[in-house]
């Protein structure tokens, strides 16, 4: 037995924002080569309105997720808001979450920051607090509006959305925790520094050193902590910086496309960096069978990795219509132009006063 | 220039953030934003509520004319929408454009940034309408 | 028993972008012409209607200040009024108190504006603080954008088309024309109206009144102070009543309730009915105000005034005739000083002098003044 099992998500919600840029915009606008879309299998990506920023695409996913909980929002004893485009540098936007979703003024809040895994730790962070007794309910968001260099190959990817989670006791959840793990090391393979406008990386370095060690190490924890082998699994979820790495992770770790693919969302609408496998977590929710297994691994730069086993219990299909799908909100879109993309991201310099 | 009043802003939140209004316990009708007394009867006897989130529109416009501090969200669209139960308030609408609007076009209550103070100041955030997302759902 | 209160002179300067004038050249230039044509009386008080001079010239003590312009005041009562861009009728109103309840004998009362000391979108910012600023201003609403959503509620309410609508500032442009005080003298078709810019759909460019500087004037005298001046027009009442800021308040968006209350009384109180009116200044900062006013006043039934002037009516050979300024909309609408010009225009038609179109030998004249959407509305109804 682990502590992780007494705990459970009694309630999901993702939110993706309406607006689209295809990849082969970007093409159009910064000369790339025609194939670079198709090499990091990313067609097109989900870009916030003018009004959006991550506390407002994180209020809109910790609201799906505290619809399908149906819980009174002052009965949540901790706020974990996972970001890394904070509105602030200073000032905490979990509080606005929190106080915007009547959840305020006795509970735990605060941002976290581990590059794209921050939501996951705020989520580990939660288990804890559950299982322990400490609180009755947790709540954990990822939400960003992801930021890349214009004209760095990080450009096709970097979009905006999130997934919340409210952590609760296992006897009212949709899906319980068996267990989790983390791996975490010190490899910068991308980072922002505190004035600068976007991240820098270090391309391939991205990849061996702290993509893929850092995911197959926290899985292969789980599953030697767990005793269980990728065919226990119906459903696999990878931190998806491009629709690419996720399948590669993925065929190392023994799991087939058929795994991945129902929680693979990144090809469609970007990576929503700390929303990435969390979004995808929430799709996978979103048409879960009870019994079913699912395998959930975010990472984050700089760098982590998170591996939970999650079953999904038979409350999940009462739940799975009472706040929006991830896949309505991918279908429900509209197109924008480079122009109107760097308009509604603030690309473009104005005197603002 | 624009220098937003801290306090001004955060003391209204509830209205803001939550859509919280009054209603009247003498004459039943509920108002948007809250009052010490009810707009239509005058009575003092009235008590906080929240408000539906969804509702529909009376009316609206499309505004060119922007006044300073809105340019970003240019061309800024406007309703009057009357909630569910029945209040009515007057609110920007997001994630539209001009010819989709319509008159009684169902519309959510979402958090959006309303006013942003510059590049230094605060982030005014409150909720905005916009057209049912995804597809007509209700809450 | 309240004295009677007499408009002994009035003086106005035309309205336009009046970059080289500041607040105080405009108030002296209107406030002497009002004394000159009054036989320069010693006045009492000086009460002065402003809406923005605290944002646009950092101005408050405005009254004081601009008395000092003035020969004769030093010493006097100096008193501003603020009632949003109905400070004018107000200041007007306040005035008339003053000598009814015996604290003054004369009074110059001024209404003084500066719309363009800033950009346009500070300019519409401000003039938009008429309007609830926490719950509509805080939206990015404005003056003329809530205006709009009234438009569109009443063009679908009542079955109006844009046609219909336009006939109201072919008019106003029509009466301006031959105003030499006004911004816009110049007459436009329904069709130019039609096709001008959207301002704020459906608002459009022609529907709506400019920005513009201005000052007007008017000495006001109890009966024994007005003398033997054979041009002295009575102030027969006045009234004023209130209404929400914020039209989500109200139970019907498109009544004006301020308006309504406010010119029963009037009516009441100099013992007339609408339709003994002969010539109205009404306050049509854009089309649909001007519309909702001529309802509220009894001039129109409700959703019929638009096709009442489609059909002719109100011009300067109806009874009454309405807004032979141009109203806001053509003659301008600086801000605060406009309803001291609508009192001024009254008066000047009911002596005989207008300089523009005249109403064909009036007796009875009424000037509505709202601030916003009607959140105020000032009346004062004179006889010749
Ligand atoms: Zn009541």
């Amino acid at each position: 037995m682990h502590p992780e099992d007494k705990t459970g998500i009694v309630g999901w919600g993702a939110y993706v924002p309406r607006y689209r840029l295809k990849a082969e915009e970007i093409v159009r606008i910064w000369g790339f080569e025609k194939t670079v879309p198709k090499g990091l299998f990313i067609i097109e990506k989900a870009v916030g309105g003018s009004d959006e920023d991550a506390v407002t695409i994180g209020w809109e996913a910790a609201r799906n997720a505290l619809m399908r909980a149906e819980i009174d929002p002052k009965e949540i004893g901790a706020v974990f808001f996972g970001t890394e485009s904070k509105p602030y540098a200073v000032k905490p936007s979990a509080t606005i979450i929190a106080e915007a979703l009547g959840i305020t003024p006795v509970t735990m809040a605060s941002d976290m920051e581990f590059a794209c895994r921050a939501g996951s730790e705020g989520l580990r962070a939660s288990i804890g607090l559950v299982a322990s007794g400490m609180v009755k309910y947790a709540m954990t968001i990822g939400a960003d509006t992801a930021q890349a260099n214009p004209g760095d190959v990080l450009e096709f990817t970097a979009s905006s959305g999130g997934a919340a989670f409210i952590v609760g006791p296992r006897e009212e959840a949709a899906a319980y925790f068996e267990g989790s793990y983390t791996y975490v090391t010190d490899t910068p393979d991308f980072w922002r520094r505190a004035h600068s406008h976007y991240p820098l990386h270090g391309e391939g370095f991205t990849g061996e050193p702290a993509y893929f060690n850092h995911i197959i190490n926290s899985v292969k924890g789980l599953f030697n902590k767990l005793k269980l082998t990728p065919d226990d699994f119906d459903y696999a979820v990878f931190h998806q910086p491009n629709g690419k790495y996720p399948l590669r992770v993925g065929k190392r770790l023994g799991f087939p496309k058929e795994k991945i693919m129902p929680g693979l969302v990144t090809p469609w609408i970007g990576n929503t960096y700390n929303g990435s496998a969390l979004i995808g977590l929430a799709k996978v929710l979103d048409q879960a069978k009870p019994g079913q297994r699912i395998l959930v691994a975010p990472f984050g730069s700089g760098a982590g990795s998170d591996a939970y086993s999650i079953v999904v219990t038979e409350r999940v299909e009462e739940k799975q219509r009472l706040a929006p799908m991830v896949q309505e909100y991918i279908d429900d879109k509209v197109y924008i132009d480079y122009g109107l993309y760097a308009k509604y991201r603030g690309i473009i310099r104005r005197i603002t006063g | 220039m624009v220098r937003l009043s801290i306090s001004r802003h955060w003391r209204e939140k509830g209205a803001y953030y939550r859509l919280e209004g009054i209603e009247c316990l003498d004459c039943g009708k509920r108002s948007y934003p809250p009052a010490p007394v009810c707009p239509h009867c005058g009575s003092r006897n009235v008590r906080r509520v929240k408000l539906p989130r969804t509702g529909r529109l009376l009316s609206y416009t499309i505004t060119y004319s922007i006044p300073e501090g809105f340019r970003e969200y240019a061309p800024v669209m406007l309703g009057l929408i009357e909630l569910d139960d029945g209040t009515r308030l007057v609110s920007q609408l997001t994630d539209t454009k001009p010819e989709e609007l319509r008159e009684n076009m169902r519309v959510e209550a979402v958090l959006r940034r309303v006013q942003v103070d510059g590049e230094y100041g605060l982030i005014h955030y409150a909720l905005k309408f916009r057209p049912h997302r995804p597809g007509g759902r209700k809450e | 028993m309240e004295s009677k209160v007499y408009v002994i002179g009035v003086g106005l300067t035309r309205i336009a972008r009046l970059y080289d004038k500041g607040l105080t050249d405009l108030f002296a230039e209107a406030s002497l012409k009002a004394l000159e044509d009054a036989g320069w009386p010693e006045v009492d008080a000086v009460v002065v209607g402003s809406m923005l001079p605290s944002i646009h010239n950092e101005q408050s003590s405005l009254a004081s200040l601009l008395a000092q312009s003035l020969p004769y005041t030093r010493g006097k009562m100096a008193v501003g009024v603020e009632d949003a861009d109905n400070s004018g009728l107000a200041a007007v109103i306040k005035g008339y108190s003053l000598i009814a309840s015996g604290l003054a004998k004369t009074v110059l009362v001024a209404g003084v504006e500066k719309m363009t000391e800033y950009p346009s979108a500070m300019a519409i910012r401000a003039l938009s603080q008429a309007c609830n600023a926490q719950h509509e201003l805080f939206h990015g609403a404005t003056l003329i954008s809530l205006q709009a959503l009234l438009m569109r509620l009443y063009m679908n309410t009542y079955g109006i088309d844009r046609d219909t609508m336009s006939a109201w500032p072919v008019l106003m442009h029509s009466n301006a024309s031959e105003n030499p005080y006004a911004q816009l003298r110049f007459k436009v078709t329904k069709e130019q109206v039609a096709s001008s810019m959207m301002v704020s759909d459906p608002i459009r460019l022609l529907d709506s009144s400019p920005i513009g500087d201005g000052a007007a004037a008017i000495v006001l005298a109890a009966s024994d102070a007005a003398g033997s001046r054979n041009n002295a027009v009575e102030i027969a009442a006045v009234a004023q009543a209130s209404d929400t800021v914020g039209i989500a308040y109200r139970e019907d968006p498109l009544r004006l309730l301020a308006a309504e209350k406010a010119a029963r009384t009037a009516y009441e109180k100099a013992g007339i009915k609408a339709r003994d009116l002969d010539v109205v200044e009404l306050h049509d900062t854009t089309t649909i105000l001007g519309l909702l006013g001529l309802e509220a006043l009894g001039l129109s039934p409700r959703g019929k005034a638009a096709v009442m002037v489609d059909e002719g009516e109100f011009s300067s050979k109806s009874k009454p005739s309405v807004n032979l300024s141009g109203g806001l909309k053509a003659r301008g609408h600086p801000a605060g000083a406009t309803g001291v010009y609508q009192a001024a225009e009254i008066a000047l038609q009911l002596r005989g002098d207008y300089p523009g179109r005249r109403a064909p030998d009036p007796e009875m004249g009424l000037a509505l003044g709202l601030g916003g959407l009607g959140s105020t509305a000032s009346i004062i109804v004179m006889r010749r």
